[in-house]
This record gives structure tokens, sequence and C-alpha cells, in this order.
């Protein structure tokens, strides 16, 4: 399994043609106090891009967009009695939605992990 | 993330406040907030909030504007500019008003207190320079208007805040002083610190007791040291400053009050004195009259939003089909654990009790109309004991 990052700080985990998705330690913790996840339908279709998801902090909503395109084939139903679970384990518990990649060309332009690790120290 | 050259939205500099270093050392994630950088969190909201509402946290507000008004007949002036009751404001004692226009829209809330030789006015600071213009423009001449910039403002909000502060030790600075823990909600009065004059109030915006302290800018470090070093007091940011306010259903300029509404419909009749209902004189006087007389066509209600999706700022609220008004703040209520909100609504619609529904993102989300506070003030009022 190979995890590749992106610019609007969300992690993808790949394995075949499943990505998992969610976002970075360094965003849950830019948001803070995560208090809703709005996460998309089952069955839905992505392009790369696409609005995904909308997290809400105490503060404000934030939008999660589709970092590669695919078809929505299960969501994480345990962040809608716990969406604190994105602050405490956003990497892991904490994923978002799974896709079924339509064009896994598209992870090429992504980041890896040490990538991702440089890109967020210059900020 | 942040940088000394940030350039705010007017195009000005985004400025510093005395305790700008004090924030960073501690770990304060700094914002850009009518047009100075202040910490809008530390540890997170969640947990400053709470904080807050049990113990004690301590709140940078410097940005406000700090104005000390004197001269000939200052209380009747100050009285042809807002609906409050001046001349009856005793030495000591504060009041809470509104600058209004001719038409009797809002142009700031503030608070105001009689301290024997002068009188100081906290105004909102994204109006601060507005409220100078309109003072400055509709004051005569031999009042004295001073802006006290070289003062920063600390709020100490929480139930042991009177704990923390009377540690400190303050002593009154007028023969007739009392201990920071004897004076009243809505009195204020100076002291010493260590020889520092403080211009202490017990008020504050959060809905809990506690107290705000007007410091010397070279002072404030000090202070908010040797506050933060008690162990009921965290420094909190903006975030929780914003939640707690929302809970006690406070207005914030800005957002729920603006030129566009008035007093009354705003629910803060008890804003406007007895004596001033009658008299009038002041700027916007017809509408509050007229609107005492009548009910306004809109009101400020408060709102709980059925589920964990909060409903914010601008979202549109439904009767039905109907469009019967838009969300001015909302957000999570973590003393509640559940999202609610303050918006404005059609008279009709306004009655505690009443179902309605908010749009956010295309989803309509059960709402229903409750008098506020959401959560019970705890201001410890003349003759109550803490």
């Amino acid at each position: 399994m190979s995890r590749y990052f992106t610019d609007e700080h969300e992690w993808i985990d790949v394995s075949g043609d499943i990505a998992t998705i969610g976002i970075t330690d360094y965003a849950q913790e830019q948001l803070g106090d995560i208090v809703f996840v709005e996460l998309p339908d089952e069955g839905k279709e992505f392009a790369k891009g696409d609005d995904a998801a909308v997290v809400e902090s105490v503060k404000a909503a934030s939008d999660v967009y589709a970092p590669v395109s695919g078809e929505v084939i299960e969501v994480n139903s345990a962040l809608e009695d716990e969406p604190a679970l994105v602050n405490s384990d956003a990497e892991e518990e904490g994923w978002f939605f799974k896709l079924r990649l339509t064009d896994p060309s598209e992870l090429s332009a992504l980041m890896d992990e040490g990538a991702y690790k440089e890109f967020v120290a210059g900020l | 993330m942040s940088d000394e050259t940030a350039i705010g939205p007017d195009d000005l500099p985004v400025l510093a406040l005395p305790l700008d270093g004090w924030h960073r050392e501690r770990g304060g994630r700094m914002v850009d907030f009518a047009g100075y950088w202040l910490p809008v969190q530390y540890d997170g909201i969640m947990a400053e909030h709470l904080w807050t509402r049990e113990s004690a946290g301590l709140f940078d507000v410097s940005h406000m504007g700090q104005l000390r008004l004197s001269g000939p007949d200052a209380a009747a002036e100050l009285e042809k500019l807002l609906p409050g009751d001046i001349l009856g404001l005793k030495p000591g004692k504060i009041r809470y008003s509104l600058f209004l226009d001719e038409a009797g829209g809002i142009l700031d809330d503030l608070m105001v207190t009689n301290r024997g030789d002068h009188y100081f006015l906290i105004v909102n600071g994204a109006c601060k320079w507005d409220d100078i213009a309109h003072l400055r423009e509709h004051l005569p001449d031999e009042i004295d208007l001073n802006h006290l910039d070289e003062h920063a403002l600390l709020a100490l909000q929480g139930p042991k805040a009177v704990v923390a502060l009377s540690r400190l030790g303050l002593v009154p600075a007028l023969p007739e002083g009392v201990p920071v823990a004897d004076l009243a909600f809505m009195e204020a009065a100076p002291y010493l610190w260590d020889g520092r004059p403080l211009g202490v109030s017990r008020s504050g915006y959060t809905g809990e007791d506690g107290y705000e302290i007007s410091v010397r800018a070279e002072d404030a470090e000090a202070l908010a040291n040797a506050l933060t070093e008690q162990p009921e007091v965290k420094p909190i940011g903006l975030g929780a400053r914003d939640s707690l306010r929302l809970e006690a259903g406070l207005p914030l300029y800005g957002h729920d009050l603006h030129p566009g509404v008035s007093v009354i419909a705003a629910g803060l009749g008890f804003a406007v004195s007895k004596r001033r209902r009658t008299e009038g004189g002041f700027m916007g006087a017809d509408r509050v009259q007229a609107e005492l007389a009548a009910t306004p066509a809109e009101v400020r209600v408060g709102l709980t939003v059925e589920g964990r999706l909060p409903a914010r700022e601008g979202a549109i609220i439904y009767s039905g089909d109907t469009v019967v008004g838009t969300v001015t703040s909302g957000g999570f209520s973590p003393s509640l654990g559940r999202p609610i909100a303050m918006g404005w609504v059609a008279e009709g619609y306004a009655e505690p009790g009443t179902t309605l529904s908010i749009e956010v993102r295309g989803k309509r989300l059960g709402a229903t109309v409750v008098a506020m506070p959401f959560v019970p003030h705890h201001y410890v009022r003349k003759g109550a004991k803490a």
C-alpha cells in the first residue's frame, strides 16, 4: 500500500484500485476542534477537485476536495457520532471516505510523505 | 503562518498590540482581527471555552477602543448620541449603551463608565475610528475626547476570576474604594497593583462573572503574567470568546447588530432608559419611540439547531417554504454539545417554541426559537454574595 499527499492537506492510501482518503494531522491541527463532518453519499462519482466533504470546526466550515477521480464506495460512519476522531487520529481512524479510482494516473501528480513534510515545513 | 508585513483588509498593515509577543511565546495562533494580530486559540477552542465556564480565562481585548470623555455637561452631551441614562449614572457605575445614527440604526454598542471626573467608554475595535469621528463631529469642542491607545485591556472571565484577581492584592486607589471582590456586576473602580494604576470593572462578555482591566501598555505583560501564574487562569483566544458570548445570547456588532437594525428590534430595549423613552432627545429617538409603540417588523432571536451540523452566519431561515429570516451568528455550543444560532426573523416567528428550519448547503435543518441566553448568566449582582 502506498500513501500519497496533496497540497490541500489530504492523505490518500492506495490499495489496488481503492483509495482511502482523509485529512492530515497538520490539517486537523489547523482546523481545531472538529464538531461535524459532512460525508458524500456512497455511489457518488467525483472528478478530481470536486467538493467531496465538509469539515466543521467550532469556528468555521472547510471544504475537502476529491484529490483524485473516482466513485465513493464507503464512508467512515464512525465520524457521525464521533467527529473528534479526526482530531485524535486524523491519519488512521479519522479517515473520511473510500473511492474506486477511475484514473489511477492522477496519483503520479501527488506528493509522497517526504515531499509533503517538506511542503508543510515551508508553510 | 503569519508575518509582520501582512496586510489587512483595508490595505493597512496589521498592527501588533502590547501583548503580541506574550501570545506568540505561549503558542497563541495569531490572526488578523479588526486590523490587529490577536490569538484565535491556544490549546483549542473547545477546551478553552469549557475552562472559562469552569475556572477563569484571560482574554486580550486590547483592540477595543478605550475612550475618555470629559468637559462641561459631558453627560448631557453624550446623552444626545445614545439612548441610555448617563445623567443618572452614578460614579463607579457602568451602563451598556449604543450609538445610533439619525435613522435609529445601530452604529456600535459600548460600555460607559462614570469615573467621577470623566466618562470612560469601551467601544468595538472594528468601529473605534468611526466612533471617534462620530463623537468628534457631534460633541461640542469644549468636550475633551482622548483615545487611550497606550492602554491594553484584559478580560478575566469565569467563576474563579474573583479568587484569582483577589490574590494579586490590588489596593483601592480611592478612599471609599472596596476590594475587587466587593465590586458588583457593572461597577468599576481604580486600583493600584504594586503602584501601577489599573481601571477595574466587574463586567465582561461571556455571561460569566469576571473583570475587565484597563492597564498601561508597559504594565500589560507583568499583569498578564501575574494572572496566568494563578492556577485558575489560562490564556484564552478569540475563538472561545465568540462561542462564549453566543451561548450567553450577547450580540456581536458587525454580525448580529449593524446600521440596518434598531435597538428595540434587537431586543436591547433594556438599554433605552425609562426617562429617555419618554423624553427622547437622542439621535435616532424617533425610530426607537415608534418601535416601542408598535411591534418591529423583524426581531433578533435565539435558535437551537437539530443534529450536529452548525448553521452559520448567512444561512437562510424558513417557516415551511417561506423565507422568514437569516442567521447572523451560529456555531457549535461547547457547553451544550449542540449547534446554536442567533438570527433575525420576521415578526410572528419570534415566539419561543416556534419551529423553523435553516438551510445549510442545500439541507434543511430543524430549528426552534428559544429564549436567550442559551447558557444561564452568572453575574454577581449587587446585594448578592458570590
